[in-house]
Parts: C-alpha cells; sequence; structure tokens
C-alpha cells in the first residue's frame, strides 16, 4: 500500500486496524496521542484521589472511588489500545516516569478544597469529554472502540461534579464560596487544556489530514466555553474572565486571553505539582515490582507443576 | 521478565448472545486474567460470561491477503435469499 | 445498652474503616489491574457500611443519618476490629489483612443470613456475595505471594505474623453478643472461629506459610472502643469537612 492509497481509505473513512499497514508516522503519532491520554487518566486519579479519604459523605466517597476507578480503566484501555501498536504498557510507562512522554497538564494542579472535586468532573471531565466525543470517530479502530467505552462511562463524572458544585452553591455561604474559589482556580487551566492556538499548533494539521484528529484546539475549546458560561451562570457562579461576553454576530461567547507563559511553564515541569505526580506514580511502580515479579514466578511454578502431572 | 503477558477478553453479555471481544489486559495467569477482567469490564454489568485468551496465541488473517481472501464471494450473490423472485401468492418462505 | 444497636454498629464500622483504608490505595496500586480490584473492594465495602449505618440509625431512633454515625462519632465510640484500622503497609501487609478480615465475615455473614433479624439477614445476604470474591481475591494473592519469590515469601509472612495479634479479639464473646446469640440475631463466634482457621490453615499450606504462634499474646479493645493509636488519624482525615462546617449538604 502506499502513502495515496492509504490517504484515500482515510478519506473514505475506513478504519484503520492494527496489522493494517500504515506509515511509520502514522503509527508514531498515534502511539504519542495515545499513550499521552492513557498517561493523563492514570496520572489524573491522584489529584482526586486526594480527596477520596476526606470525602464528607459515605455517597460521595462511593462515588468518588467509582470515578477514579474509572479513570484506572480508561487508562487501561487505552494502554491496550496502544499496545496493538506494538509498544509495550512498560515501555509506555518508563516513558513516562524519565518524562519523555507527556500528560496532560491540568493534573500538575492542586486539588484544594472539597470544591475542587465538584470542578474536577465539571470543568476537567467537561473539557475531556468534548475532545472524547471527537475521538470516538478517530481513524484508527482500536482507539475510536477504546474511546466509545470511555465516553459512553464518563458521562455520569462530569454530571457528578456539577452536582458536587450545585450542591455547595445551595448550601451555606461558606459553601458557596468554596465554589466560587474552586471556579476561580480551575477555569483558565481547563481552558488550556485544549492545547495550544491553532496556529501554535504544529501537529494539527497533519493530525486533522489522517483524522487522528477531528476538530482544531480553538474550535473545541470555543464549544466548551459557550456550554459552560450558561452552567456557571445557572449556579449564580461568576466566571473569572473580565473579558467574557455573548457576541451576538459570532453567535459565540468572546474571551480574554490564555495566560500561554503559564501553559508552557507547567508543560516544561514548573507546574505546582508536576513533581509530586511524578514521584506518586514512580513510587506505586517501584513498589509493584516485587509483586508483579512473584506473581510471574508463582504462575512458571504452576506451569512446570502442571506439567508434571500431565 | 516480571512484565505481565497480555490476555484477550471476551465477554457474553447476557444469556443466548457471542462472547464479544471487549480489550485486552494484562495478567499473570489465565485464572487472574478472568478475575482481572471480571474487574475492569464488568463494572456495570456487561456480562454474565467471560473468556481470556492469551494474546500470542490469537492468529490473524493478512490484511494484505484481504482481495484473496475476501473478494471471490462478492460476486456470488445466489448465496442470498433476495437474489430469488418468488411470487407474491406465495407468501413468506 | 442497646444491644442491637451496639452489634450493628460494630458491622458498620468495620466494612467503614477496611473500605476508607482501600480507598487510601487507590491509585496507588502496584498494577493497573489489581488497583482496580482494590477499588471494587473498597466500593463494596463502602457499600456493606451505608447499609448497616442507615439500620443502625434506625434502631437507634435517635434521628440520625447514616454520615452522623459515621462522621461525628469519636475514637472511643468507634467499635471497628484493631486489624481493620492497621495501615496498609506494603501490598504484602495490605493481603494479610484483607484475607484474615475476609476468612473472617466470610464465616460470620454464613452465620448472619440466617439471623431472625430481616434486615441484617438481608444485608448479611447481599454482602456474602461480595465477600465470597473478596476472599478468593485475598486468598489467591496470600498464595500467590507466599509460593512466589522468596522475598514475596518473606514479606507476606511478616505481614501475616505482625497482624496475627489483632485476630484474638475477632471471636470474643462479649456481653452483646451473647444477648444477640440468645435472641437468636447474632452469630456465634466459636463457631465463627473453627470455620476461620479452617480456612487459614487451608490457605496457608497452599502458601507454603507458616500458622503463627498460638502462643501470640492477642491485642483487644475494640468491643470497649480502646483503639489503636491508628484509628485517630483516619477518623481526623475521614471526619474533618464534617466537623469543620457542622450541619451542612455535601
Amino acid at each position: 500500500m502506499t502513502q495515496a492509497q492509504f490517504q484515500a481509505r482515510i478519506d473514505a473513512d475506513i478504519k484503520i486496524e492494527p496489522k493494517d499497514w500504515m506509515p511509520e508516522a502514522y503509527r508514531k503519532t498515534l502511539i504519542r496521542q495515545i499513550s499521552q491520554h492513557a498517561h493523563s487518566e492514570i496520572v489524573g486519579m491522584l489529584p482526586e484521589g486526594n480527596w477520596i479519604t476526606r470525602a464528607p459523605s459515605l455517597r460521595r466517597k462511593a462515588i468518588l472511588l467509582a470515578k477514579i476507578q474509572d479513570e484506572a480503566g480508561h487508562g487501561l484501555y487505552l494502554y491496550s489500545a496502544a499496545e496493538t501498536l506494538g509498544k509495550t504498557r512498560e515501555s509506555m510507562i518508563d516513558d513516562l516516569h524519565t518524562g519523555k512522554a507527556k500528560y496532560s497538564s491540568i493534573f500538575n494542579y492542586p486539588t484544594l478544597s472539597w470544591a475542587d472535586m465538584g470542578s474536577v468532573g465539571w470543568l476537567v471531565d467537561g473539557a475531556a469529554i468534548m475532545n472524547q466525543v471527537a475521538l470516538c470517530r478517530t481513524s484508527y479502530g482500536p482507539y475510536a472502540r477504546a474511546m466509545v467505552r470511555i465516553c459512553k462511562e464518563e458521562s455520569f463524572h462530569q454530571r457528578q461534579g456539577y452536582e458536587v458544585i450545585m450542591t455547595l452553591c445551595r448550601g451555606t455561604a461558606a459553601q458557596k464560596q468554596m465554589a466560587q474559589e474552586s471556579l476561580n482556580r480551575w477555569w483558565w487551566p481547563a481552558l488550556m487544556m485544549f492545547g495550544p492556538k491553532d496556529e501554535d499548533s504544529p501537529n494539527t494539521e497533519q493530525a486533522m489530514k489522517w483524522r487522528i484528529k477531528r476538530f482544531t484546539n480553538d474550535e473545541l475549546r470555543q464549544r466548551f466555553i459557550d456550554a459552560t458560561v450558561p452552567q456557571a451562570e445557572f449556579l449564580g457562579l461568576t466566571i473569572p474572565d473580565p473579558d467574557l461576553k455573548w457576541n451576538e454576530e459570532r453567535q459565540h461567547y468572546d474571551s480574554g486571553n490564555i495566560n500561554w507563559e503559564e501553559f508552557y511553564q507547567v508543560i516544561a515541569g514548573n507546574g505546582p505539582c508536576n513533581t509530586a505526580r511524578l514521584a506518586a506514580r514512580q513510587k506505586a511502580h517501584d513498589e509493584g515490582e516485587w509483586v508483579r515479579e512473584a506473581a510471574m514466578a508463582y504462575s512458571k511454578k504452576q506451569e512446570q507443576r502442571n506439567k508434571q502431572v500431565a | 521478565m516480571n512484565n505481565w503477558p497480555l490476555w484477550e477478553i471476551f465477554i457474553r453479555s447476557r444469556q443466548g448472545l457471542d462472547h464479544k471481544h471487549v480489550g485486552s489486559l494484562h495478567a499473570a495467569d489465565a485464572q487472574m486474567a478472568i478475575e482481572n477482567a471480571r474487574d475492569v469490564y464488568t463494572r456495570r454489568m456487561e456480562g454474565v460470561s467471560i473468556w481470556a485468551v492469551e494474546s500470542t496465541n490469537i492468529h490473524a488473517s493478512n490484511p494484505d491477503e484481504a482481495d484473496s481472501l475476501y473478494e471471490p464471494s462478492n460476486d456470488k450473490p445466489y448465496r442470498h435469499p433476495t437474489f430469488y423472485d418468488i411470487p407474491k401468492e406465495i407468501g413468506h418462505m | 445498652m442497646n444491644h442491637l444497636f451496639q452489634y450493628t454498629i460494630r458491622l458498620a464500622d468495620n466494612a467503614s474503616i477496611l473500605g476508607h483504608r482501600l480507598g487510601e490505595l487507590c491509585g496507588h496500586g502496584p498494577i493497573l489491574e489489581q488497583d482496580i480490584a482494590m477499588t471494587n473492594v473498597a466500593l463494596d465495602l463502602v457499600g456493606q457500611a451505608r447499609s448497616f449505618y442507615q439500620y443502625a440509625a434506625e434502631v437507634e431512633g435517635a434521628n440520625h443519618t447514616e454520615d452522623d454515625l459515621a462522621y461525628l462519632r469519636d475514637n472511643q465510640d468507634f467499635r471497628n476490629l484493631l486489624l481493620l484500622e492497621q495501615p496498609n503497609g506494603h501490598f504484602g501487609d495490605t493481603i494479610a489483612r484483607q484475607f484474615l478480615y475476609d476468612a473472617y465475615s466470610f464465616a460470620f455473614y454464613q452465620g448472619l443470613r440466617k439471623s431472625k433479624d430481616a434486615t441484617l439477614a438481608a444485608i448479611a445476604e447481599k454482602a456474602i456475595k461480595e465477600v465470597t470474591y473478596h476472599l478468593r481475591w485475598s486468598s489467591e494473592w496470600v498464595v500467590r505471594l507466599g509460593d512466589g519469590t522468596a522475598e514475596s515469601h518473606a514479606k507476606i509472612q511478616a505481614g501475616l505474623n505482625s497482624l496475627w495479634r489483632y485476630t484474638g479479639e475477632m471471636f470474643e464473646m462479649d456481653e452483646t453478643d451473647n444477648q444477640m446469640l440468645a435472641q437468636g440475631i447474632g452469630v456465634d463466634l466459636v463457631l465463627v472461629k473453627t470455620a476461620w482457621l479452617a480456612k487459614v490453615n487451608e490457605v496457608f499450606a497452599e502458601a507454603t506459610l507458616t500458622l503463627p504462634s498460638d502462643k501470640t499474646w492477642m491485642q483487644k479493645g475494640s468491643k470497649k472502643g480502646i483503639h489503636t493509636e491508628h484509628l485517630g488519624y483516619i477518623l481526623a482525615e475521614m471526619q474533618h469537612l464534617q466537623r469543620t462546617y457542622p450541619g451542612c449538604e455535601w
């Protein structure tokens, strides 16, 4: 198959499957994107995991546990999808730990109050869903199938987050203040989740052509803003952007400038929690080494015993 | 060497249906693969039965041979019931 | 003393505190698949805790909610087994704690499902399905670690040895236990001990592990609300929001 034939299949919306021929660059781009996505799910467990032991009711505790567990599941589905491209999970995890692979910068921000459990669900998952729904139609079969499963499961994540915030907004003045303070901290990082402006996103054009990506960063960001502003208004919360206003002509909200300096600094490792997040992942992996080894050793012994019996 | 092998997981979503491929996971042995599948892939009552097959035991057809494997059945419409004209008066057949 | 309340609150606290400990591990498991497995156990336990707290609140009749009972009682009011508040330690310690409890609660719920108290029997009936899987999971891990590598063998054996001292009180019958047993509501812990020990012996043998000495000096106190130092920290964390912002909806 030639590059042209491959592109023709993509253009005809025919999915690419694991054993099909594909350009090396397509494979590499996919591995990078899918593993990055998987790492984001796994690292993303940590900021919320912080609050499991402090969840203020048993109901909230169960919901939070189930949600974070889903993230582990989603990481797993995505690692599996990437493994069909010939890279092992182990080597992807190595790339994460050595800093070679990235994950979504949003998880380098701290969760400082219970309201953050609401903001993460409402805004962070809300932003993620914009991306993920678009990815259900991505050109690589295993990735698209993983995304379909993930989107189905994620639908409760944003809703439970909104419910947390809504409960706070309907509560005492101190609770509502907690919600507003949290929104103030999470709004801009959530907007950054869509990535750099289109003109500064060098990979977008090729990824769109291969239909790995189906919408540009700015398109998805706009969609998120348009969807979220009325949700905040409903709660009586103020979005921390003085330039935010409805543009009748565009039929979209105009919004203020994102602090891209902060965005690039957090990616470069200078966010509030980069070091702590990676250290936590590394620690869990290192401390699990003897466990994984023991299970393999036991499995080998069992295999030997079964052979002897047979 | 300490890495757990990869397993493909198939789940029957309810009695009477085929097992369907749902994804893969890592496990040290077959028993664990089934339990991991239970924990990973049936969190929302998606299944009543699980098959686990070690991925190395799956043999796949070669996509490059798709033309010779699948094209030839394309010109044999007489294998399908709609190929035949039966008078209306006969009714359903 | 309301013995039925006491009896129920013990079961609630057991499930809640162990669920809490497992919750600490979410996101930190030795491998993704087992992280998910442990959270499943935690979720089952939080679910059991809620059922027992709801019933305890009803039995108490003081207009308390499940969360009042979980979040607004202090250290000395908690009645969970000492074993369950012990720290997670390494994976071997976590598995040792889990197995010793699963083998116990499996036998216990087998008895409780026949309780004359319809609510307790119903909760036990549901719990037994969950606990059957927990016990299978933790037993298999005891065997894998015990019969895995020299390192894993040493670690799981050490974990079991250090937790063994907390197993004595699991079978201790006090006034409440006797009252409940006499009324056909509670479970005979002597029978539970026999079943528990049989399971422990079976799994230890397969795992090539040694049963800790039967001369081990047993720690006790949970039935009187006397705990190890660990519980205070658990509650400080768990109850922080409810205590800081009293009377709020969450």
